[in-house]
């Protein structure tokens, strides 16, 4: 909605975080996409995550490829550093970006035909390096700023605007991300911010790459009858299949809730992931179970949502590195040139 | 007639059979005689079974381009012996495994024939049959250092050097020298009539190949992130890079890596990840060849037009396609010059040695962050993979990285407002920030269109502002990049223009020529774009070869397109096999056409260039 100006004024009652900023200090430039457009709810629910974690904004990248969903960087986070880079390579850039300095919180901004179709490649492997970022796909099974061909991520039998059907079969994102070894894999929907902002939360504390699928409808291309990535298919079909509080940091509130079994995962920085509900015999960290249990509901036309999949001992790219704590990009050039003598005994060698 | 420290060999082996460290090691021999020497390696794209050559060209005078005249052939290859004797020069000598008698076809009356039964002495000596078939290297090799009165001191340390650790290789592998040694002395006329003696020419010098040399320079510029994908022939710079890395770039304290070393899922992520670091503030680069440039062209685009530093190290390999990867070129150069689609220019570096690689691969880093582009170091397969005698590299510890215009967060906080891409300096460079630093620093990067103030464009004149910079930027860095080295002669008229790796042959050729009274003066170009003195020469000269190793003239267009000389004052000279160059390629070249020029009318020449 371009046409709407942002207010410049504060209101005097916003809260403020422990940074002391209020949310406004994490909002961005006025969206350009179409009005009710779900990205435009997954990028609300992104700048509430961060404002409730109290993150400074200049310690956030933000990166993205190509596509609609790719453009939301822009409208969180103003604060932070952004990188709109080509379609499909933002893993690339994200890595080269995590490897220089460890520091930076990321988050992925990418979108079913930016992940799963040209950058399906680049998707798998960011996954198997596991790098330290938040990696979303706003999900709406279309191309949209090419006019509402169909993506990758479309369901057999799922109808276009034009009311041609789509006959080729989708990749989940899920189950790929469980196949590549991905050690948090969430789903939401971007009309559930209830769900989603502590899923980007535990995401953000997540030592590793944290995939979150949002299926976010492109009311334009595809809303219509017929369509399984729709408002109303999706809140028809999407059950909310596990159930999490985020908590932030191990205050003395958090002290009480038990850490054992499967009711609670600790994550990197302490803050706690508790589970409230999960189904019977459903264990969010057994990979096998939990690929079965997502493709069965899939091949009866239901969505599972919530934190599917965690695996919170896993080592990202940099523990895997044994990369030095300090950012590499920040290392003084002092430490990293072996200097004269080093070179004069090394041309021995070469003798 | 004797001849000293003046000759060439060729050692023809199939390849995975150890042939490639006994002929390291010969050519080491001579080396440490103090001898200058030069090697090359003419290898298959293959594991195991297929011809592989060696060249060792000994030159008391320098000369390290390949020899084309052989006057020893060491004949281990049965596929190609026919072909392998017929490249021996007129009275040379060939030696070959008597093992089995010599077919009488491949007998020529005006060479000698030296029958060493290496497979035979091999099989009664050793006991295993790999053993047999490594040591069978080792044993001409000991031959070869009777026949050229190589010092024998020499060549057991560096055995020694090799197997010290290994006291069961150090003992068999002395043995079959010993064997292969002691043979020549019984039976041949030691030494050849070409052969070794000792010299002092190598007391300051390295052997080095460039590769390795890129890689340390790389690590002397402070590159702490490395982006790759495998491929031939530039897999060896991030091996040597790992490698100093690891002996390097540990914290002597904490034991963790002070670097990054990311082997990608292909080359269109490799680039993407050294974008990635060059934007979060680290220096880094990647290496490649002709298909990982074609398809990092992509994001090429994208570090040009956002004005990310890149430092892309293309070790060029003959194409199209996948070409012959095992073999040199120089066909790269327009690719590299305007990689990706729209209109983009990029500075490229050639260096022709080794020392200059690791020069110019420190010079890569300061270009790249001093003007915010990619930079691409074009070298090739001849000078990345074969061991070169040259200058010990030398470093200054007075060096300080030109990491460009980079705004601190204190320098943040005292600015009004920052943009991205203005105001500029004089070189049409704006001040970047690092994510991390300040929020106030914070912009979007985009590789779509955006004005001068880093914002999102559609509108003509804001895009057209941007894209005039960015030509005015690049021109500006043609005073910064390597100057071309001009040589001139007394009374010459025309010029020899070169580039990289054709340089050692083209100064032979401008010697021979002279001795035979053709003066030539020379430039080699080692930068683009071109500095002011390139267009210069060529504007002196009534006329010029541009010498170079593709079919297109790559080069020569460049030049073309680049400067306001005629182009019918170009002519090219062009070998591009996928063997190195040798001067007699390019005497032959100038001769040729030097006839031709005389017979037809200027007019023609110029139409047929």
């Amino acid at each position: 909605m371009p046409s709407i100006a942002k207010p410049i004024v504060t209101h005097p009652s916003l809260a403020k975080n422990a940074l002391g900023l209020t949310v406004r200090a994490y909002e961005g430039a006025m969206s350009t996409l179409c009005a009710g457009c779900g990205h435009d709810s997954v990028t609300a629910a992104i700048i509430r995550a961060v404002w409730e974690l109290s993150l400074p904004p200049h310690m956030i990248g933000k990166f993205s490829g190509i596509g609609c969903s790719s453009k939301t960087p822009t409208y969180f986070v103003g604060g932070a550093h952004g990188f709109n880079s080509a379609h499909g390579r933002m893993p690339a850039i994200a890595t080269g970006a995590g490897a220089a300095n460890r520091s930076l919180v990321a988050i992925g901004i990418s979108g079913d035909g930016d992940s799963l179709s040209i950058g399906l490649g680049q998707m798998g492997h960011v996954i198997r390096r596991n790098l330290n970022m938040v990696y979303i796909i706003e999900n709406n099974g279309v191309y949209g700023l090419t006019k509402g061909q169909f993506s990758a991520s479309a369901d057999v039998g799922s109808k276009s605007k034009k009311g041609e059907a789509n006959r080729t079969s989708p990749i989940d994102p899920i189950l790929l991300g469980l196949s590549l070894g991905a050690t948090f894999i969430a789903r939401s929907f971007s009309g559930d911010k209830e769900q989603l902002i502590p899923l980007i939360q535990a995401g953000m504390k997540h030592n590793g790459l944290a995939l979150i699928d949002v299926i976010s409808p492109c009311v334009t291309f595809n809303d219509h009858e017929g369509s399984t990535k729709s408002y109303a298919y999706t809140r028809k079909h999407e059950f909310s299949a596990t159930e999490s509080n985020f908590v932030i940091g191990a205050d003395e509130i958090t002290a009480n809730i038990k850490k054992n079994g499967l009711t609670a995962v600790t994550m990197h920085d302490g803050s706690v992931m508790q589970f409230t509900r999960t189904p019977d015999g459903y264990d969010p960290t057994d990979r096998a179970k939990v690929f079965s249990y997502v493709q069965e509901h899939l091949s009866e036309g239901k969505v599972p949502t919530g934190l599917l999949y965690i695996d919170e001992s896993s080592a990202d790219m940099h523990d895997v590195m044994d990369t030095t704590e300090t950012p590499l990009s920040t290392l003084p050039y002092d430490t990293l040139c072996p200097g004269k003598s080093a070179l004069d005994s090394l041309m021995e060698d070469f003798r | 007639m004797t001849r000293i420290n003046d000759f060439a060999i060729k050692l023809a082996n199939v390849n995975g059979t150890g042939s490639a460290s006994a002929n390291g090691l010969l050519m080491q021999s001579m080396f440490r005689m103090g001898i200058p020497v030069a090697g090359k390696n003419l290898f298959p794209s293959n594991i195991q079974g297929l011809p592989t050559w060696y060249e060792i060209r000994v030159s008391k005078d320098g000369y390290g381009a390949r020899a084309l005249d052989y006057d020893l052939m060491v004949a281990m290859d049965a596929q190609t012996y026919g072909r392998d004797v017929h490249e021996v020069r007129v009275g040379g000598y060939v030696l070959y495994d008597s093992t089995w008698p010599l077919h009488e076809d491949l007998h020529r009356s005006y060479v000698t024939f030296l029958g060493v039964p290496l497979a035979k002495m091999c099989n009664d000596n050793f006991q295993d049959a790999r053993t047999r078939i490594l040591l069978k290297n080792i044993m001409y090799t000991g031959t070869l250092a009777a026949l050229l009165n190589l010092d024998m001191e020499i060549v057991g340390e560096l055995i020694k050097e090799s197997y010290g650790r290994k006291p069961a290789l150090l003992e068999a592998n002395s043995k079959a020298l010993q064997l292969g040694y002691d043979y020549a002395k019984a039976n041949f006329e030691c030494p050849l009539p070409f052969h070794c003696t000792k010299m002092d020419a190598n007391s300051n010098k390295i052997l080095i190949d460039g590769n390795t040399a890129t890689a340390l320079g790389a690590v002397y510029a402070g590159a702490t992130v490395a982006g790759w994908y495998p491929i031939t022939p530039a897999t060896s710079v991030m091996d040597a890079f790992k490698s100093f890395c690891e002996k390097y770039r540990v914290d002597p304290v904490t034991k963790k890596n002070n670097y990054a070393f990311l082997q990608a899922e292909d080359e269109l992520a490799a680039i993407g990840m050294v974008i990635g670091a060059s934007w979060a503030g680290a220096r880094s680069f990647t290496s490649t060849a002709g298909p990982g440039i074609s398809l990092m062209n992509e994001l090429i685009g994208l570090a040009y037009y956002a004005e990310i530093p890149a430092v892309i190290v293309d070790v060029q390999r003959t194409g199209p396609s996948t070409g012959m990867p095992t073999r040199t070129q120089q066909s790269d150069i327009l690719l590299c010059a305007y990689a990706s689609h729209g209109d983009t220019k990029h500075i490229l570096l050639f260096p022709s040695n080794p020392a200059e690689c690791f020069d110019f691969a420190v010079r890569s880093f300061d270009l790249a962050e001093q003007f915010q582009t990619p930079v691409f170091l074009l070298s090739d397969l001849d000078i990345g993979m074969n061991d070169w005698v040259v200058d010990r590299l030398e470093w200054d510890d007075n060096y300080k990285p030109n990491r460009g215009k980079v705004l601190t967060s204190d320098e943040l906080d005292q600015l009004q407002a920052y943009y991205r891409y203005s105001p500029v300096d004089e070189n049409f460079v704006a001040a970047r920030t690092l994510p991390g630093v300040n929020a106030k620093g914070s912009f979007f990067t985009r590789g779509s269109g955006h004005n001068q103030l880093g914002g999102y464009t559609e509108t003509p004149s804001e895009y057209q502002e941007v894209m005039d910079r960015l030509l005015k930027k690049h021109k500006a860095a043609a005073q910064f990049v390597p100057e071309a080295i001009i040589k001139h002669k007394q009374g010459a008229t025309f010029g020899i223009i070169s580039v990289g790796g054709c340089d050692q042959a083209c100064l032979e050729a401008i010697d021979i020529l002279e001795g035979d009274g053709i003066h030539a003066n020379y430039m080699r170009v080692r930068g683009f774009p071109f500095g002011k003195e390139v267009e210069k020469f060529i504007m002196e000269q009534d006329f010029c070869y541009v010498v170079e190793q593709n079919r297109d003239g790559q080069l020569k267009t460049l030049l073309v397109l680049e400067t306001r000389v005629p182009k019918e004052k170009l002519l090219s000279i062009l070998s591009y096999g996928g063997f190195p160059l040798s001067a007699k390629t390019v005497v032959d070249g100038i001769q040729h056409k030097r006839t031709k020029k005389k017979t037809e009318p200027k007019h023609e020449v110029a139409m047929e260039e």
